[in-house]
């Protein structure tokens, strides 16, 4: 037995029983079908009110914001969120409402973007029961629950307010008798990741970091994939190795090109700046995001509106030549 | 003398912190900015790295995000954060910058709230990955400007830990031994840690300051090193290489 010598007061939110995930894991179905549908489809079909909920991606980087959009315009209810590298997502998912639980690691801020007005005074309006936790700590629970493992140790957080306030145990190493955080395995009951190319089943390739995606994907019960393109099987079969996600993790593929925007999309698209300062501007004062809310995200029926409403292909364009460094198009390089 | 900004000297000086050949974990604004300096003067072998898994970079432009195409452009590795945090861990990551509203004299960071964590007066992100990269690496730096409210007596959440509350309590509280706070680079001063007491102590101060002012604007009694130094001014090289090179839309010294 390990001898437990700190605990933090945290709430826990979701069971770590190995063996319960194994139970839902043999049900999960195998069969090799396709499951390419609507991203409303997908989120009608795959996120209820009270599931916990995790986000791919880097905040403004590769993210299904379409389904964050889904999740905000079907209304959903008292999700738990992994708070998790979570920063546009965050904004999206916090102006809905839709989460009243949350695993904290980093929210409210957009980097070097500054903290958004409004999912500051979410989180200090007490509709939200929080629990702390790092990056890497909530990257360990998604690893630990794709291993199958109830946690997994680490040498973070001991001796911080972070882990008197996380749901964390230390104990004492049966080998060397030093101290390890222990982070109990997270078993998301559904997460959204956006990737570059996927066939109908849910094989999925992507480009650049992967940040906690793999991770994610294993450790999610359900999962819902948006894609930038579809790719035939054979495209799959033909090279093999790069497959990050195998189909019988996948419960949905959606087709959403520049998926990821107003966030970056490596090789493909850079973030529009522009855009995502007008979400804080409007977030400066409740009645005028009530409008762009309505505007934007209520009153679009899917992501290709919102992408119009934003500049459609013509503002793509340019955030191509951004994301590949060509300052002007007529210049020799 | 050349004439330069508070913040063009502040990431001079972070920049001559950091070692050839060694590694650095580093976020967006200032600290990537003394990285990319670094490699660019004296450090050209400087492994910079992102918590979202950028492993050695050419940095083409400043990041905007730690996650963004900069941070992997023309790298060695487009990783995960798995990757980059067990390297931290396994002892092979040197340098971090970190940041934070609060710090105290112990190195402490707050980066989650101000006032009771169950009903903040004002709540902050969180940890993110620096407490992540407090744990594990070797010597963490703190770029800051030198204010009373941010330098304070005791920090309402240790987010990150510093040196906790004085010798020994990092390795007593199970973080890996001989790791921790190194040095707080500010408008007004560079600080270092005193090894006896593991106290923040004031090593190099800024042309135009005084102790006097640099304690005035801290919460806490600051200790002084033996010797007391004038911080080198940046050189016509480093301010060119900064203003043409690292930063030439001024995202970060126009601040």
């Amino acid at each position: 037995m390990f001898e437990v010598v700190a605990q933090g007061q945290g709430p826990l939110f979701m069971d770590p029983d190995a063996d319960k995930a194994r139970e839902f894991f043999r049900q999960k179905a195998r069969a090799l079908k396709g499951k390419v549908m609507s991203v409303k489809e997908a989120v009608g079909k795959y996120v209820h009110d009270g599931d916990y909920l995790g986000i791919g991606g880097f905040g403004a980087n590769r993210i299904p914001t379409a389904v964050c959009h889904e999740i905000v315009r079907q209304k959903r209810k008292n999700l738990i969120f992994a708070g998790h590298t979570s920063t546009h997502d965050f904004q999206i998912l916090s102006a809905g409402e839709v989460f009243n639980r949350c695993d904290i690691a980093y929210i409210i801020g957009l980097e070097a973007r500054g903290l958004s007005p409004n999912a500051r005074r979410y989180m200090e309006s007490g509709k939200v029961e929080g629990c702390e936790w790092t990056n890497y700590g909530m990257a360990l629970r998604f690893k630990a629950a794709a291993m199958g493992v109830s946690f997994l140790p680490g040498r973070n957080m001991m001796g911080t307010d972070t882990f008197k306030y996380s749901a964390a145990k230390v104990v004492k190493c049966p080998f060397t008798g030093k101290l390890f955080c222990l982070y109990p395995a997270l078993w998301p009951d559904v997460a959204a990741i956006h990737v570059h190319e996927a066939d109908i089943y849910g094989n999925c390739r992507l480009r650049g970091i992967s940040i906690a995606d793999l991770e994610l994907a294993r450790a999610s019960k359900r999962l819902i994939i948006t894609c930038e393109r579809l790719v035939h099987n054979d495209a799959i079969r033909n090279d093999p190795t790069q497959t990050v996600i195998p189909y019988y993790l996948a419960d949905a593929v959606c087709e959403v090109p520049y998926g990821s925007y107003p966030g970056n999309m490596p090789y493909e698209y850079f973030s529009d700046e522009e855009h995502l300062r007008l979400w804080m501007q409007s977030e400066e004062d409740s009645e005028k995001f009530k409008k762009f809310l309505d505007q934007y995200v209520y009153w679009t029926k899917d992501f290709n509106e919102y992408l119009d409403l934003c500049g459609g292909l013509h503002r793509i364009n340019e955030l191509r030549a951004q994301e590949h460094l060509i300052q002007n198009k007529n210049d020799k390089e | 003398m050349a004439e330069y900004n508070t913040m063009e000297l502040m990431i001079v000086v972070a920049a001559r912190n950091l070692e050839n050949g060694k590694t650095v974990g580093v976020g967006t604004g200032a600290p990537c900015a003394a990285a990319m300096l670094a490699q660019k003067t004296h450090a050209p072998d400087l492994v910079i790295m992102f918590e979202a898994g950028g492993i050695s970079p050419q940095l083409p432009t400043m990041p905007i995000s730690v996650g963004d195409s900069r941070t992997f452009y023309r790298a060695v590795m487009a990783s995960g954060m798995c990757e980059i945090m067990e390297t931290c861990q396994r002892g092979m990551v040197d340098y971090t910058f970190l940041g934070g509203a609060q710090i105290d004299m112990y190195g402490n960071l707050n980066s989650t709230v101000i006032g009771d964590w169950k009903k903040p007066k004002v709540r902050f992100p969180g940890s993110g990955g620096a407490n992540d990269f407090a744990s594990f690496c070797w010597r963490v730096m703190v770029i800051t400007p030198q204010d009373a409210r941010r330098f304070v007596e005791k920090v309402s959440f240790i987010t990150s830990p510093g040196y906790l509350d004085g010798p020994g309590a990092r390795e007593k509280a199970g973080l890996p031994a001989n790791t921790g706070p190194h040095k707080v680079i500010t408008n007004m001063a560079v600080m270092g840690y005193d090894e006896k007491t593991r106290r923040m102590r004031v090593e190099s101060i800024h042309q135009g300051f005084a102790f006097e002012e640099v304690q005035k604007n801290c919460g806490f009694p600051l200790l002084k090193a033996e010797k007391i130094v004038t911080t080198p001014a940046p050189t016509a090289d480093e301010l060119r290489i900064l203003r043409t090179e690292v930063d030439p839309k001024r995202y970060i010294i126009g601040r």
